[in-house]
């Protein structure tokens, strides 16, 4: 039993605990602020006022729309396959989630302020309690791994949550729900492909996997003021620029927000997948909608756009989150302004567009980026 | 006993259960579901002998592609419950016996005959840089013949798929015709 004791590295796992315990609370505030934002800027959009009553501003909003969502009724319809109707918004939720602990929120061994009188009560603690702690506080990393496959683990989670989709779907047993979610993995099926092709052009610029790794490898400026982020990188900009577009566009039909709101298009659908859920189970659908979008804006930041880098970020190291969701919320932004300019795509349109613009495209900036790699890397 | 042991446990009983569950169940739905738990369980495995890429790309590729296309299946399909048919081939079940006793033969001479204690790995990490290492130095052979394998399946779909639509147009093609003729002999037959 000892071995097995001896084995656990606990300081390794408390501290990855509490770091996704903080993060994830942290993650819920900004999804539930999200929601917000959107309402309140497509109000703006659309000239009128939205929620400004519960608190100053309607800041209390989310956490009145939450209450509500506990304490409506939890309808579970007659027809449906029980099982796989409660299974499908936790499947849903649980992958997107997971992503969360590779996101460089910023740079590896921050001081933490009052980390080393914090670190020196805890060893205390243990003195008296007969044990020997070595903890260390002083320094953090703001990310809870850097694992050597970052960016295939993002891909592969985001990959699961169709299954919530395609089950929700297929157990509420009504024609709308199995219409959204056929639609939905098709799309997903569809733009999956583009978007894992246009972020080559990204790793043959930094050369490794590793969320951490490819944000130090975008360090420095041109000029004394170009960031040497990978958008803005010499030759390797060209690709990289072209990767870009390609995986905005894939990433808001991967999340399926408009313009490419296919699985949930009211008109046709009444809400797609999710039309039979109601109270608590909608709202994990919705929170995942919204975690989702949060982890493709990370992507995007991470990979194009230089991370938690930025001015004066090496003298000041609790800047690095500071730009980092500046970077995140530009992109959250970014999503709620084309909900309230854009039309929706037809079905067709949408197809067509994934299969015989977006993947040729990316095919050919591999190409493009493969070229300029070997000629000038 | 050390911590990786007990994860190991876990996801194997986990992979166990859940590969009863996918010829156990008679909803095709349900059985799919099982095999996923199955994928995600041996990439946790995988993880556990500190082979990341072999466990992102079982993830990936196993439960995030193919998987999605047999449920995407399943759902067009909309197949309920498996149907109880009369099997054609009655000779088969002849062979389960003597098969079932073969495998559980080889796998009784597996646990007693093969090393258990586990062999240091070589580099103790199946880390992208290693893979890509071996991949495309000592394996590039038949990782391009691999390569032109699937290449040669996607090319023979489309042909078999292209081929159909072919022999479509051309009975559609010999309907309208037929109805055309027709229609002009009604037109004869009522002038």
């Amino acid at each position: 039993m000892s071995s097995l004791l001896n084995s656990i590295d606990f300081q390794y796992v408390i501290g990855a605990l509490v770091k996704i315990a903080i993060f994830w609370i942290f993650i819920m505030l900004v999804v539930a602020y999200t929601v917000y934002a959107e309402r309140r800027v497509l109000a703006v959009i659309q000239n009128r006022l939205g929620p400004n009553r519960v608190g100053w501003q309607g800041l209390l909003q989310p956490f009145a729309d939450l209450l509500k969502f506990i304490f409506k009724e939890d309808i579970i319809p007659h027809a449906v396959n029980k099982w796989l109707y409660i299974l499908a918004p936790i499947i849903i939720l649980i992958p997107a989630m997971m992503v969360l602990i590779v996101y460089p929120f910023g740079p590896a061994d921050v001081p933490l302020p009052f980390g080393a009188a914090i670190s020196h009560a805890i060893n205390d603690l243990g003195v008296k309690l007969g044990m020997t702690w070595n903890i260390d506080l002083s320094h953090i990393n703001l990310y809870v791994t850097n694992m050597n496959v970052g960016l295939l683990y993002v891909f592969a989670m985001t990959g699961l949550g169709i299954y919530g989709i395609v089950i929700g779907g297929w157990a509420s047993n009504s024609k709308y729900s199995l219409l959204g979610g056929l639609r939905s993995s098709a799309q997903m099926i569809s733009y999956e492909l583009a978007l894992s092709l246009s972020v080559i052009a990204v790793l043959i610029q930094a050369g490794t996997l590793d969320l951490a790794e490819i944000v130090n490898r975008q360090t420095g400026t041109y000029l004394g003021f170009i960031p040497k982020w990978n958008v803005f990188s010499g030759w390797m900009a060209l690709p990289c620029i072209i990767a870009f577009a390609i995986y905005l566009i894939s990433a808001i039909a991967e999340t399926n927000r408009v313009p490419f709101d296919l699985p949930e298009a009211e008109t046709e659908l009444v809400a797609g997948f999710h039309t039979e859920y109601s109270s608590l189970k909608f709202a994990l659908f919705f929170m995942a909608e919204y975690v989702n979008m949060m982890t493709v804006s990370v992507l995007a930041t991470t990979l194009f756009l230089g991370g938690w880098r930025g001015p004066y970020v090496d003298d000041i190291r609790w800047l690095g989150p500071v730009y980092f969701l500046a970077k995140v919320f530009f992109f959250l932004f970014l999503y709620i302004w084309l909900r309230g300019t854009l039309p929706r795509f037809r079905y067709d349109q949408l197809m067509n567009f994934g299969w015989k613009v977006l993947l040729p495209a990316a095919l050919f900036n591999i190409v493009l980026a493969s070229v300029i790699g070997i000629l000038f890397l | 006993m050390e911590f990786a042991h007990i994860l190991f446990m876990g996801f194997a009983a986990l992979a166990v259960v859940a590969a009863f569950n996918v010829i156990l169940q008679r909803n095709p739905i349900y059985s799919a579901i099982g095999l996923i738990v199955v994928l995600c369980s041996l990439a946790a495995i995988f993880l556990t002998l500190g082979a990341q890429f072999i466990a992102a790309m079982q993830i990936i590729v196993y439960a995030g592609a193919i998987m999605v296309l047999f449920v995407f299946v399943i759902m067009l399909l909309n197949v309920r419950e498996e149907e109880t048919r009369v099997d054609k081939q009655k000779y088969l079940k002849w062979l389960a016996a003597p098969l079932f006793l073969a495998l559980l033969a080889e796998v009784m001479a597996v646990v007693r005959y093969v090393n258990l204690t586990p062999q240091p790995l070589a580099s103790a990490n199946g880390t992208v840089e290693n893979i890509a290492q071996g991949m495309f130095t000592d394996y590039v052979i038949p990782f391009e013949a691999a390569s032109v394998l699937i290449l040669m399946a996607i090319v023979g779909s489309m042909l078999l798929a292209r081929r159909e639509q072919k022999e479509d147009v051309e009975r559609i093609e010999k309907a309208l015709t037929r109805q055309q003729e027709e229609e002009k002999y009604e037109e004869e037959v009522a002038a």
